[in-house]
């Protein structure tokens, strides 16, 4: 509201006041995904050896691929990291260079996630075939579309930073999205332990 | 392709033909009276594409009584179809749509607007604030709520609706067993809902957590806002987890997925336990907004402070933890074992402590206090005993092993009324009538608030009373009929007696709010009761839109009384009037509401490609959000000075 308001004494983020409670706003809702995420985990973690009649987890998983898709992810989420240091600096221009990268890695990312889907399909493991499929692809589904809307989202703030530069408002965006891409950073480790690794012990 | 036209509309009822036509009429008639009275612009800009919070509460709260309406017919319905054994008014698809619809619209269309919209009227003024955190979104939160309700009450006519019961258990929910798109709605409806209710629980928290008047330290928050606060958090943690256990139902019925399938390795049980996940918690979501209110109506007319603030603060505290750690005695018979059910028979009954803490704390209230009997404390002192019969046949049924006797027979369903009604209703009735001179200047009327209570009360006691004893002889919940030879028919009519008294009562309400808008006195005077306690009464009657022309300082919990008690600190010196920064309307929850209601009727009729064109509308309207940059405005101090000077007169007023 009291978006006039400003204090230059903390990082450009926090200097609006608006900017400030947006940014405890999103934590709250990070806590509210956190929960989405847990029960799709606990689905998963009830359903996962119910297989019926068809693969189970060992016959279908590609871990090379997975691997690769963790790396890009992880990465991307150190570039990530590193948009809000160019923030901090005032770097416009590296700023959105960075954020580029990072929308490169989670394309890469998002391009790797469906045709692992598409291996599946193949695999005879669509959506259909099983409490196991229907729980995996609902769980890496909802991360993958996460992704998605994040990239989407980036580039609509690129957009305002071309626009406006650096600013209480933009910079507060630029946060937010931030803590966004980490937290799905975060759910891929849980995902790459539990779903993957835990699929092959 | 496959589109059902032949599935659009239902024909061939002639209770829904009658409504149909009703519907159509009704529309018709608020089409042509705001264009003959020229209300459209008015309605647009000051109401629809308002963010003022207590015009938001007040949309929240019309939609809450309509709704109430709605689902009070359902009832009524019921109550007919049982009254005498044998009855063919329903067939029994009919029943099981009218109570599954009866239960949905009352927990999610009528008591959780009306609480949020008495916490949007309410929570912000309490704390001393000038809005919510959000405006924009809390706005969003209403029209997304009422899309929700609208795309769920369309099923009536359009498509058929749910029958599945509110809890909506699979594998009677899945495509398997109920083929029609009824169900659908009940997954989309309440997802949307869903989405609006979650938005509004974190505006709260970041509220109250940021937005405090200065020197409101948490412990000297007022009693609703601390419910609304706890509410809040738990309104973030248990409804993602309705929100997930809605995908899976939608994606199994929509989409063909195993999760709660018979089939395949699904486990249908999994459904109840998100459910209930979700279910208990709700109650309480429901519940402790209701206890806030009580708490501030108890005060202000013992006119003493609330007994025990710190406990009563600790139990709500205690309350939300367990809400979340009592899920599984919805379904004891579910088998899964003495040892599991004995833990979830134990932290069903520790509910009883916190509980007890606050009924006894409201009781030392009372004492020794100068009681006065308005309409807002007649509905408290009702709550008390009430509830106290819903509390204690609630640890009946939280013993697991006597469980397996009540288990869904109606001695379950007069348990829920007792607590739900007192708990929820009352607390609803006694906040209209405590906050209604706040928002608009005017009381009820107490004397028809009288009939309203007697009446409603009355018929609560008379509709459920029997319906604990018809539960223990056997009679199961949602049972279209029953055999004269049971022996059922006495209490059942005499329930159904009761119902008419509850609908009279529901009427005197009605009628109460059409007579007090056009007679009952008007006052300016801030507080109207004279006793009123917290921070809200220290501003204008009705109130202005920037709320506060100076926040005040609060030094104690009772912030108001204190400035009555010590006068000076309420007198407004006009040197310390700045110009107040307010956010603007925007009509884009409006066109949100809308798109969500769109793509969400594709989804419901399973035309998948619609649904996913529509979707891009949705997209659409958060992009136009991203872009915005709308700063505001600011109220100029001349308008803040008369406005002030207005209702303050002389007394209040310290001109330097």
């Amino acid at each position: 509201m009291e978006s006039k308001m400003i204090n230059h004494s903390v990082p450009t983020e926090y200097q609006s006041e608006q900017g400030k409670l947006n940014i405890l706003g999103f934590w709250i809702f990070i806590a509210a995904e956190i929960i989405l995420f847990a029960t799709l985990f606990a689905v998963y973690g009830v359903l996962h050896k119910r297989t019926s009649d068809g693969p189970t987890g060992e016959e279908i998983f590609v871990i090379k691929d997975v691997v690769i898709q963790t790396m890009l992810l992880l990465t991307s989420s150190f570039t990530a990291g590193l948009v809000i240091h160019e923030m901090r600096r005032g770097n416009v221009r590296g700023l959105i260079t960075w954020l580029i990268i990072t929308l490169a890695l989670g394309g890469g990312f998002l391009y790797m996630e469906i045709n692992e889907f598409i291996h599946y399909v193949h695999a005879g493991a669509g959506i259909q075939t099983s409490a196991f499929t229907s729980s995996l692809l609902t769980l890496l589904g909802t991360h993958g579309a996460h992704v998605t809307l994040g990239i989407f989202w980036a580039i609509m703030v690129i957009i305002q930073l071309l626009q406006r530069g650096i600013t209480p408002i933009t910079a507060s965006k630029v946060h937010i999205w931030g803590i966004y891409w980490h937290f799905l950073d975060v759910v891929w480790i849980f995902i790459f332990t539990f779903v993957y690794v835990g699929g092959l012990i | 392709m496959d589109i059902k036209w032949d599935k659009i509309l239902i024909t061939g009822d002639p209770l829904i033909l009658g409504s149909q036509i009703a519907i159509v009429l009704t529309m018709v008639g608020i089409v042509v009276g705001l264009t003959y009275f020229k209300k459209w612009k008015y309605l647009w800009s000051e109401w629809l594409t308002s963010v003022d919070h207590k015009r938001i509460g007040i949309m929240y709260i019309i939609m809450g009584v309509l709704m109430f309406f709605r689902g009070g017919v359902d009832g009524l319905m019921m109550k007919a179809q049982t009254a005498v054994p044998e009855n063919t008014f329903l067939d029994a698809q009919h029943y099981n749509e009218v109570f599954t619809t009866h239960g949905v619209i009352m927990i999610l269309f009528m008591a959780m607007p009306m609480l949020i919209g008495i916490i949007n009227i309410a929570m912000p003024l309490q704390i001393g604030a000038r809005d919510v955190a959000f405006p924009q979104l809390n706005l969003l939160s209403f029209w997304l709520t009422f899309a929700g309700a609208m795309l769920f009450n369309l099923s009536f006519v359009v498509g058929g609706s749910p029958d599945a019961g509110w809890t909506s258990y699979f594998p009677l929910a899945g495509k398997e067993f109920t083929p029609g798109i009824g169900n659908n709605f009940y997954m989309v409806a309440l997802q949307i809902a869903g989405i609006g209710t979650l938005m509004s629980g974190i505006n709260f928290i970041v509220t109250i957590m940021k937005m405090r008047a200065p020197g409101m330290k948490l412990m000297r928050m007022p009693m609703f806002s601390w419910t609304t606060l706890i509410t809040s958090l738990i309104i973030v943690i248990a409804f993602p987890i309705f929100t997930v256990a809605l995908l899976l139902g939608t994606m199994d019925r929509i989409f063909g997925t195993h999760f709660f399938t018979v089939a395949d390795g699904g486990l249908d049980m999994l459904w109840a336990n998100l459910f209930w996940l979700w279910g208990h918690p709700e109650v309480y979501i429901v519940i402790l907004p209701a206890f806030g209110i009580y708490s501030e109506v108890v005060a202000t007319f013992s006119k003493k402070r609330l007994y025990g603030y710190t406990s009563m603060v600790m139990a709500i505290v205690v309350i939300s933890a367990l809400s979340m750690l009592v899920w599984v005695h919805h379904f004891y018979t579910m088998g899964v074992g003495p040892a599991v059910n004995s833990v979830f028979s134990i932290t069903t009954m520790a509910i009883a402590v916190p509980t007890g803490i606050k009924m006894f704390n409201w009781l030392f209230t009372m004492r020794k206090g100068r009681i006065e009997f308005t309409a807002p404390m007649m509905w408290t002192l009702a709550f008390i005993p009430t509830f106290l019969i819903g509390g204690v046949t609630g640890v009946m049924l939280g013993m697991a092993a006597a469980d397996f006797q009540y288990h869904n027979t109606l001695f379950l369903v007069a348990h829920f009324h007792y607590t739900l009604i007192p708990g929820v209703v009352y607390a609803v009735f006694a906040a209209l009538y405590y906050w209604w001179p706040k928002v608009f200047g005017f009381k009820l009327n107490e004397r028809i608030g009288k009939w309203h209570f007697w009446l409603f009360n009355i018929g609560f006691n008379l509709t459920f009373f029997p319906m604990f004893f018809l539960g223990l002889q056997g009679a199961a919940r949602r049972m279209y009929t029953y055999s004269e030879e049971s022996g059922l028919w006495p209490l059942y009519a005499l329930s159904a007696v009761g119902a008419i008294f509850l609908a009279a009562g529901f009427a005197a309400l009605c009628y109460n709010i059409y007579w007090s808008i056009r007679y009952e006195k008007r006052t300016t005077e801030n507080d109207p009761w004279g006793t009123a306690r917290t921070l809200e009464w220290a501003t204008a009657t009705p109130v202005p839109h920037y709320n506060f022309a100076v926040v005040p300082e609060v030094t104690d919990v009772d912030a108001y009384w204190e400035m009555k008690k010590n006068k000076d600190n309420f007198a407004l010196d006009p040197n310390k009037i700045k110009p107040i920064h307010m956010p603007s309307n925007s009509g884009l929850p409006v066109y949100m509401g809308a798109a969500f209601l769109i793509a969400g009727f594709f989804l419901v009729f399973e035309w998948i490609p619609l649904a996913a064109i529509s979707a891009f509308l949705i997209f659409a309207g958060m992009i136009k959000r991203s872009f915005e940059y709308d700063d505001g405005y600011y109220v100029p101090v001349e308008e803040i000075i008369e406005k002030e000077r207005t209702w303050r007169g002389d007394s209040k007023w310290k001109a330097k």
